[in-house]
């Protein structure tokens, strides 16, 4: 059984990004791996800020299919072609 | 149904659009001048969309709107036929929109580090996090839900604010947030991960259960 030190969880919630991004060295994403299996804490806070990225870009598109207001159409077009 | 040279439907609409889009860059760079306001039609929704999460006022996104449609109608002879025209559009009028934006007098706002997660001296969290009540794609389908995350992103401190919506809403790169706000890729990977921190901190108490 391994007798090394866990990394804190301060180190993951540090280095979280780029343990998303997959830009970790092995040997350090293999540390974190095994901080994770053992820390629930550390398992929530990143379920949730990977959460917390989905539902920034899902509450902040808005899909509806409305058209263009006519008064800006308008004065786009008249500013550049000076009417 | 038969697909023909291997193109399947959603590929050939796509292909679709591109085409309409180099008829139309084709008319602009050509002095059309019925192929602006075409342009103007097919676009301003769009863009005007995405001026509207950076700039709090209606005026000041459709002011950039307009400026990012002068700034197009003014390089469109510059226009590379290998980029898409929807993405060079979306670049102009972020860019327009931050242009604004650095123009505007600043809210009061609040401190970053209140919303960051603190420390033991052990390393362990102050306050142990606690998982969430249900998915995420479940939760943001409530409207409800939804004017709570765009609440907590507006009470983000500009700068994580900016660099938020830069990445992880617009999608563009940390070397284009980078270029596109003057400041070094570093920067950018630093502020987007408070930005993210302070957001789930904000979110936190209404996610644990509280939204139905």
């Amino acid at each position: 059984m391994s007798e090394r030190p866990y990394l804190p969880c301060r180190e993951i919630i540090a280095f979280l990004a780029d343990y998303l991004d997959g830009a970790l060295a092995a040997e350090t994403r293999s540390e974190f791996d095994r901080h994770l299996a053992v820390c629930p804490s550390c398992v929530a806070y990143l379920a949730s800020y990977r959460d917390t990225i989905r539902m920034a870009k899902a509450a902040s598109i808005d899909a509806d299919a409305d058209d263009p207001p006519e008064e800006l159409v308008r004065a786009i077009v008249a500013s550049v072609h000076g009417e | 149904m038969r697909l023909h040279a291997g193109v399947s439907h959603l590929g050939r609409t796509a292909l679709n659009a591109i085409s309409i889009d180099a008829d139309l860059v084709a008319r602009l760079q050509a002095g059309d001048s019925g192929a602006f306001e075409a342009l103007v039609r097919q676009y301003s929704m769009p863009l005007l969309r995405v001026a509207r999460r950076f700039l709090r006022s209606e005026e000041h996104a459709r002011d950039a709107v307009q400026d990012a449609f002068i700034s197009a109608y003014k390089s469109i002879g510059r226009f590379a036929s290998t980029s898409r025209l929807s993405t060079w559009l979306h670049r102009i009028v972020v860019n327009a929109s931050l242009m604004r934006l650095r123009t505007q007098r600043r809210h009061p706002e609040e401190d970053i580090e209140s919303h960051l997660p603190r420390f033991l001296e052990d390393g362990h969290q102050v306050a142990p996090s606690v998982a969430w009540s249900e998915p995420a794609d479940e939760m943001v389908q409530r409207e409800e839900v939804r004017g709570i995350v765009r609440a907590a992103i507006d009470r983000l401190p500009e700068q994580y604010r900016i660099v938020l919506l830069l990445r992880d809403i617009e999608e563009m790169t940390t070397e284009e947030t980078a270029e596109a706000l003057g400041i070094t890729a570093n920067a950018v990977k630093i502020r987007l991960h408070r930005a993210r921190q302070a957001l789930r901190t904000l979110l936190d108490p209404h996610m644990r259960g509280a939204t139905r």
